[in-house]
């Protein structure tokens, strides 16, 4: 069976802790992103699956076997490296056949099988050029067909993409994943991109300081962040985090003043049990609403800088106490920098955090 | 949703901003292109490097001179040339009219050729694994120790040579092949570990990484990712090695004996005779000795150049 799991894997380098107790599986066929700033323990996560690493702590389980002892090699695993770490003195052929020497292969055979992931990837025409003769969309995909070509039992790519422009990258995420969703073995990618964590992942790990504070599908991550960091990193424009005084939940509407400004919100009904106080209140960008005139559930905010986007007019407003918000609006809603705005917000997208940044939620 | 501002007008400023970007690029290039310096830096360069080569110059042209010539003042530019130093080198009579006799001088040149081959070799084989293993499995104290194998450079040779003498006199390794190419390869062996080290350094661990994972053993990684990769940093490593090593006079002439003696100590000792000192001959020494160090380089110059495009793997 192809799955990874970590159980409570720490790793120290001298005083830093880069990883805390991160448990994760990754089923058989399931692709999960290890999302993240940079420095936040997610590459080192990575290293300690592939053996690169050792674990302080913990246990690295591949396909049912503990696998803390045992070298790289020995783990039956492939991994695509950031800058591809292709092997400069050997053409693009030599460095997708390197990994079938330890197979003892035919000839005939490897190199069949060289041919058809060659053909697979569309890498026919560069197999005898060396890796500086040839583009980095190319490099990324001798990268990839040479670790698709062992046929291994999982697959970790190191921030795949990140070296490639816009337009490759597109086209790379997909045939990425045509690629995985043909070999059907557990995967996990690096990545800092949430684009691309939204887009290849069945489900994604979001990382901060060595901890996982989220695993969960694109939807859930999206539509449930249990943190605020999650919140914050997750969605573009990011969420508002607004800082609030929480002062009790009425008829399922939660009464905050933000900067002063008293306000209400359809909360969730947790949000009852939650004692007075700070609060930080997310709402996206997206879930704002302009009204025509301010009331008790609307804040007021004067509209500093509009970035058109094309469909949609990005604003950004500051309240008259000074905190930022972001909101998105139509482009046929006519907003000026100077404009004094009345925002509501749409209830289903309310999220409220208590002191330590935990989503509150039912 | 994307980030690129759809503003026309914005769009249109860029636009003519770039082209004027490229104009300027393009104008300046009209008016010195790259690969045309013009012939007033040429002929600087010519002039300039002309200075520098004008001591082998005279030297080769002194080779082909006869005794005469050679002394003469003014200094010769045109004389009948004569090739009787290159053989002179070899055999020659020791006082006017007295017997031919063998100088020894083929000895020499294997001396020369066999010592500096051998101690340049093994200063880069051995160098190039320990620089491999400073590089990526350092020691405790890594830096010391690359700092220590220094420290005999630090000094003048005529400082070093005297505690080195006393260890060749106790272990009787003084005037034996054994002791002189000892002496060059320890003495070449800091040069090419701190020279060699800084190229592993260089390549992308990443690399190794991927040959790990890939079931490669540390062996085959050094021989099958690392080596080729360093191999401008090795023909460097062993030019410039050899022409220390070939040059070399000081220890050769105090720890060399009769049968290991080098050209250079050789050559020393051609100065003098009751016939003065033979200028042609000595320049004919010279230019034999030469030969093999510029072969080599040119053989090299390939590798050296492709110094420049090291490195695939760029951060």
């Amino acid at each position: 069976m192809s799955t990874i799991e970590l159980r409570d894997v720490t790793k120290h380098f001298g005083a830093l802790t880069a990883v805390k107790n991160v448990r994760l599986t990754v089923a058989a066929g399931e692709v999960v992103c290890l999302l993240g700033p940079s420095g936040c323990g997610k590459t080192t996560t990575l290293r300690i699956i592939a053996g690169l690493e050792r674990a302080s702590s913990g246990d690295v389980i591949i396909a049912g076997t503990r696998m803390n002892d045992l070298r790289p090699d020995q783990r039956d695993i492939a991994m695509v490296f950031q800058f591809y770490a292709l092997y400069p003195a050997l053409t693009a052929r030599e460095n997708i056949t390197f990994p079938l020497h330890v197979e003892k292969l035919d000839a005939t055979i490897a190199s069949a099988r060289v041919a058809r992931v060659a053909r697979m990837l569309q890498l026919e025409s560069v197999l005898d050029r060396l890796p500086n003769q040839i583009s980095e969309g190319e490099k990324q995909r001798v990268a990839v067909a040479r670790a698709v070509v062992r046929e291994p039992n999982c697959f970790l790519f190191d921030e795949p993409l990140s070296r490639l422009d816009v337009e490759l990258r597109q086209t790379m995420r997909s045939d990425i994943k045509t690629v995985l969703r043909g070999l059907s073995k557990a995967t996990v990618i690096v990545t800092h991109d949430q684009l691309e964590a939204l887009t290849m992942a069945d489900r994604i790990a979001i990382m901060r300081d060595g901890v996982i504070e989220q695993i969960d599908s694109a939807h859930e991550v999206f539509a449930k962040p249990a943190t605020a960091f999650v919140a914050s990193f997750i969605g573009t424009p990011q969420m508002n985090l607004l800082h609030a005084q929480f002062e009790g939940v009425e008829d399922g509407h939660g009464r905050f003043k933000i900067d002063g400004q008293p306000i209400r919100l359809l909360v969730d009904p947790a949000v009852a049990k939650l004692a007075k106080g700070q609060v930080t209140i997310g709402i996206r960008p997206r879930a704002l609403v302009l009204d025509k005139a301010a009331s008790a559930d609307s804040i007021s905010g004067k509209a500093e800088l509009v970035e058109p986007m094309g469909a949609e007019t990005l604003v950004h407003a500051r309240t008259p106490l000074g905190s930022d918000i972001r909101v998105v609006v139509p482009r046929d809603v006519p907003v000026r920098a100077g404009d004094v705005l009345s925002l509501s917000a749409d209830a289903r997208e309310t999220h409220v955090f208590d002191s330590s940044g935990k989503a509150v939620r039912t | 949703m994307t980030d690129t501002a759809a503003n026309p007008a914005e769009v249109a400023v860029r636009s003519r901003l770039f082209q004027q970007f490229v104009g300027r690029i393009r104008s300046r290039r009209s008016s010195i292109g790259i690969g045309d310096a013009g012939w007033g830096r040429t002929v600087l360069a010519a002039i300039v490097s002309f200075i520098y080569f004008f001591p082998v110059f005279w030297i080769i042209l002194t080779s082909f001179k006869t005794y005469e010539d050679a002394l003469a003042v003014p200094a010769k530019f045109f004389f009948t040339p004569t090739l009787d130093n290159f053989v002179h080198v070899f055999s020659r009579a020791y006082s006017a009219g007295g017997p031919v006799q063998d100088t020894g001088f083929a000895l020499y040149f294997f001396n020369s050729l066999f010592i500096s081959g051998v101690s340049v070799l093994l200063a880069l084989v051995i160098g190039t694994v320990a620089a491999f293993g400073f590089s990526r499995y350092p020691l405790k104290g890594n830096d010391t120790y690359l700092f220590m194998i220094l420290t005999t450079r630090m000094l003048p040779a005529i400082v070093v040579i005297i505690p080195i003498f006393i260890m060749f006199r106790v272990t009787g390794l003084a005037g034996t092949y054994l002791g002189i190419i000892t002496l060059y390869t320890v003495f070449n062996l800091p040069f090419a570990i701190w020279m060699m080290k800084s190229f592993f350094d260089e390549l992308s661990p990443d690399v190794e990484d991927a040959a790990r994972i890939d079931g490669s053993s540390d062996i085959r990684v050094f021989f099958k990712i690392c080596l080729p990769q360093v191999l401008a940093g090795l023909a460097a490593t062993a030019v410039f090695g050899l022409i220390l090593t070939w040059n070399e006079f000081l220890f050769a002439l105090l720890l060399s004996g009769v049968e290991t003696r080098t050209v250079p100590v050789a050559m020393s000792q051609t100065i003098g005779g009751d016939i003065g000192v033979r200028w042609g001959l000595l320049a004919a020494i010279e230019t034999l000795f030469l030969i093999p160090v510029i072969i080599v380089t040119f053989a090299l110059q390939n590798q050296l150049l492709r110094g420049v495009t090291f490195g695939t793997v760029k951060r």
